[in-house]
């Protein structure tokens, strides 16, 4: 797994590869750098691509700094006369060349970045010759400090953990029902806030099945740490059994229950046969303020989180 | 209240804080008592207008809080390398890291560097004061003060626990209830009076103080960067300055500006604070730069290459920076176009810096390089700032910082730009400055010690945070809980004690330095490199600073001064030199405000309605101020010049 997975990037863990031997830790398996999704690998190219420039930067500016360091230290042996100008104040040429190329490459940097901010707007296209599938429509909703996902096209519900088929683009719906948050599963790409009276949109998806680690990523409160998801990337087959099976067998999300979540605190994995959307839509502005209108004093309570991952609600 | 309410209690660490704080406090009091010392801390340094005290004062703090903010990232590292020890809770930590972040840019950085300013931009334009002495010190104490509210909120009433940016709806008073958020806003409110004052008082005295002939071309570069330094302050604080009231107000008396109720908008918070917020870190970086390139020119024996375009540089940087500010949160959705605009805008910058890059190299070019220990910190500052660089146009091309966003990759940044650039500018500038400012040098060896220990501390301990943030480590994170994070976290703590060992022997240096160094005899401290006027002046500086004022038509006066035999003292020239008198009125007038701004922290009108009537009360008491100050006689300035230059 380790040996294919270098051969494949070694183009962009060359320039890497360098500082890592001097980071003293052959940790070579970076999840942004080893993508699993089209979005994260759009992402991991630009880097690639900009390393590449930053890479050259360094060593030219580097040789630079090395070569006047050596040549006009005052007590070098052998220095002549000649390696002295005191007066020396300025050259037009030299300061228009050094103007043009960093100018030169912004543009070149540019480019790609501005055309993969257009495209991650969008879902990610099929490969050539596959067929165009319609985005799967997952709202992530968070409150302090847990994540829930509704599948409306599924109508189930689960809370801190993540099915999604492979293959197939995924439209996450992100809102929050009370502090700012972010979805971020590295290995699939990058993140998007959920901010609470508003929906925002974030196309992701999955070529490789397994198992990828999900999390928000915008501090938010005590219980930040814990408010991880796993992501279970499988067929569509598969997918589709598994959310038959919940919508078969899991309790129904009545209200009360609901509520009973939306309190700040940590919670376990849970699913349920219905999605919460029919109570309260958070992204509304009538739903904004529901969480911290209704718990206010919940919020003054402190958990005093210290090993979390030894405590019973969180593995 | 009750007071057990109101003391932070259950922390054996904050005990320990308490007990600290008040053996100082008490060993402080002693000394001050036994020494009989009051009488002087007072006359001499509590009501003083000098702009050169005041400049120490704002150092001395800065060190203080560097030592605070130090501690601090301290006890973060430990918790992040021994993540099962149980060290600090999550409160706790968020706490700190808030603390953290705060207390650096706006307790240490900025002081920092508005000291160094202080005491030396009268200096190099040869001017004898500020324009508004009075107003320097005023900002001084809103400063101290502000620190010093900030600071106690760790002991009574419990530190801000949202972040550094102060995000709301997390910092509103449904989602942080009690007074830790109330400390951030009126430590940062009664901070900010004095900075926004004193980015005016620099910029009347630059404008309007230099030397008979000093065109603004003709100006010391460091000059130069707190000019425009000062212009980026006037435009960008008043933001902060809403920001914080707005909050303030929709804290303490219910609002709903930042709210998610009685539909607020959280959201224009990160804005507004951005809009303050990048301007800000070039605040703290312009003035850098300044420093860098006095020091790399004086010990390159060489004139700085390119001046003008290194001048045109910070003044394209300055506008710039308020063009940006929606990097800061790319991933709030704005859409692609939106992010395309700041994107570009942000990856414009690097072609000034680069182009000021370039220009330190060209001065190294035929130079002759003399390794002192400020040139040692500026010389570390060109390789370890453009790895910040880059990585700071890699996280502004908005597709790939959805990746980079909230995550160590960021951290490992800024730490590499406001480190390398910030704060190894301000070693350089004090060490430096340190004669001019003491009257004695800081030991080189140990300076030397100090400078590589922080040099590789600082790579070791950030270094590694690039890696952890391509492997998905968020920021703000209280504990280690990802077994693949713990080897690179290990190492990173290592490089921190490393930092903090390099601070020990700094702060060592100066007790060292003040007992053994040998005493200036020159005002031109460094081998007579000097180039500028500060070094034309003797050491220590007479409190008028320049018994004749120089004619400058050039850049570098102070090289043909030497040439030509000219001093700052031209006997026949000598005139009476007027000077503004001491004052408690600043002092008092600060402490009044603190005051109420302490107050305002626990929501206790009556103490706030109290010390703002008292602040206002000395506000128009001032205005029936006629004390025009005094003249120095001529017979006691040529007294002065002669001892010091031994005529």
């Amino acid at each position: 797994m380790k040996a294919k997975h270098l051969r494949n990037r070694w183009l962009g863990l060359l320039p890497l590869g360098l500082i890592l031997f001097l980071s003293g830790c052959g940790q070579l398996e970076m999840t942004v750098l080893d993508p699993k999704g089209p979005v994260a690998q759009s992402q991991y190219d630009l880097i690639v691509y900009s390393l590449w420039f930053m890479l050259g930067i360094i060593v030219v500016v580097f040789a630079l700094f090395a070569y006047m360091l050596i040549k006009y230290r005052e007590n070098r042996p052998g220095r002549k006369e000649s390696d002295y100008d005191p007066n020396l104040h300025g050259n037009t040429t030299i300061e228009v060349i050094w103007t043009v190329i960093p100018i030169i490459i912004v543009v070149l940097l540019s480019i790609p970045t501005v055309t993969t901010l257009f495209d991650l707007e969008k879902p990610p296209e099929p490969a050539a010759g596959e067929e165009v599938k319609e985005p799967l429509v997952v709202y992530a909703t968070t409150a302090d400090w847990k994540w829930f996902f509704s599948y409306p096209e599924q109508d189930i519900e689960t809370v801190n953990y993540l099915h999604i088929p492979t293959d197939r683009p995924i439209e996450f719906r992100l809102t929050s029902a009370d502090s700012m948050s972010a979805l971020w599963i590295p290995a699939l790409g990058g993140q998007k806030y959920n901010m609470a009276g508003m929906m925002t949109k974030l196309y992701l998806q999955a070529d490789e099945e397994g198992v990828y680690d999900g999390r928000n990523s915008n501090f938010n409160g005590e219980g930040f740490a814990a408010q991880t998801f796993k992501v279970h990337a499988e067929s569509e087959e598969e997918f589709n059994a598994w959310a038959q099976e919940i919508q078969n067998e899991a309790p129904e999300l009545t209200a009360d229950r609901y509520n009973e979540l939306l309190q700040p605190g940590l919670t376990d994995v849970e699913s349920f046969s219905n999605t919460h959307l029919e109570y309260v839509k958070h992204h509304t502005k009538d739903g904004m303020g529901y969480v911290v209108e209704n718990y206010r004093e919940q919020f003054k309570e402190k958990l005093h989180l210290y090993e979390i991952e030894k405590q019973e609600s969180f593995q | 209240m009750h007071i057990t309410d109101i003391l932070v209690t259950g922390e054996p660490i904050i005990y320990g804080a308490m007990v600290s704080m008040a053996l100082v406090g008490i060993a402080l009091l002693f000394i001050l008592t036994y020494f009989k010392k009051w009488k002087w801390l007072w006359s001499e340094w509590l009501t003083t207008v000098d702009h050169k005290k005041i400049g120490v004062m704002y150092i001395l703090s800065a060190l203080l809080m560097l030592f605070r903010g130090g501690v601090d990232a301290m006890m973060m590292r430990v918790q992040l390398a021994f993540p099962d020890l149980g060290f600090l809770n999550s409160q706790h930590y968020n706490e700190i890291f808030t603390t953290h972040g705060t207390i650096m840019i706006i307790f240490m950085a900025m002081p920092f560097l508005i000291g160094l300013m202080n005491i030396i931009v009268p200096l190099q334009i040869g001017a004898r004061d500020f324009a508004f002495p009075y107003l320097n010190a005023l900002s001084f104490w809103s400063f101290f003060f502000g620190m010093a509210l900030f600071n106690i909120s760790f002991v009574i009433g419990g530190s801000p626990d949202a972040g550094w940016t102060s995000y709301t709806p997390l910092s509103g008073a449904a989602m942080s209830p009690g007074p830790g958020q109330n400390f951030y806003l009126m430590g940062l409110q009664l901070s900010g009076i004095g900075t926004l004052a004193t980015g005016i008082n620099l910029m009347v005295t630059i404008l309007k103080m230099r030397a008979p002939g000093m065109k603004l071309f003709h100006m010391p570069i460091f000059t130069w960067s707190t000019l425009v330094t000062c212009f980026i302050i006037v435009f960008a604080f008043p933001i902060l300055t809403v920001a914080l009231a707005l909050l303030t107000i929709d804290r303490v008396f219910g609002a709903q500006f930042f709210t998610l109720t009685g539909e607020g908008l959280p959201m224009m918070w990160a804005n507004l604070f951005w809009m303050w917020g990048h301007p800000e870190v070039y605040i703290v970086i312009l003035p850098a730069f300044g420093i860098f390139s006095e020091v790399i020119a004086t010990f390159a024996k060489k004139r700085l290459f390119g001046y003008n375009v290194m001048v045109w540089s910070m003044i394209v940087i300055a506008l710039l920076s308020f063009l940006v500010w929606v990097h800061h949160f790319f991933t709030m959705g704005a859409g692609a176009f939106v992010n395309s605009v700041f994107s570009v805008s942000t990856m414009l910058i690097a072609v000034p810096t680069g182009v000021k890059i370039f220009n330190w190299l060209a001065t190294l070019y035929k130079s002759k390089i003399e390794f002192t220990v400020p040139m040692l910190w500026s010389l570390a500052f060109i390789p370890s700032f453009i790895l910040g660089g880059v990585t700071g146009v890699m996280l502004g091309m908005a597709a790939a910082d959805y990746q980079f966003h909230n995550s160590y990759f960021l951290i490992a940044h800024f730490h590499y730009v406001l480190i390398a650039g910030t704060v190894f500018a301000c070693f350089a500038g004090l060490v430096f400055w340190y004669p001019k400012m003491f009257g004695h040098k800081m030991n080189e060896r140990l300076g030397k010690w100090a400078f590589w220990l922080f040099f590789f501390g600082f790579h070791v301990c950030f270094f590694p945070q690039y890696f952890l943030g391509l492997d998905g480590m968020p920021r703000r994170l209280f504990i280690t809980n990802v077994a693949e994070w713990l080897p690179l976290n290990v190492i990173s703590t290592v490089g921190a004690f490393g930092m903090g060992l390099g601070f020990i022997v700094f702060v060592y240096n100066v007790y060292y330095s003040f007992r053994y160094s040998e005493r200036e005899t020159t005002g031109d401290s460094w081998n007579g490199n000097g180039r500028t006027l500060e070094w034309a002046t003797t050491t220590p500086v007479p409190y008028y600073n320049f018994a004749t004022v120089p004619y400058v038509d050039e850049i570098d006066p102070y090289i043909r001064m030497k040439e030509e035999g000219k001093t700052t003292f031209e006997e026949d020239k000598v005139k009476p030199i007027h000077m503004p008198s001491y004052t408690g009125q600043p002092f008092i007038m600060m402490a009044l405000l603190g005051l109420a701004s302490f107050g305002l922290v626990f929501e206790w009108m009556y103490v706030a309605v109290f010390g703002l009537i008292g602040a206002v009360f000395m506000m128009i008491r001032r205005s029936f101020d006629y004390d025009d100050g005094y003249y120095v006689p001529v017979e006691e300035i040529k007294r002065t010049e002669k001892k010091a230059r031994g005529l």
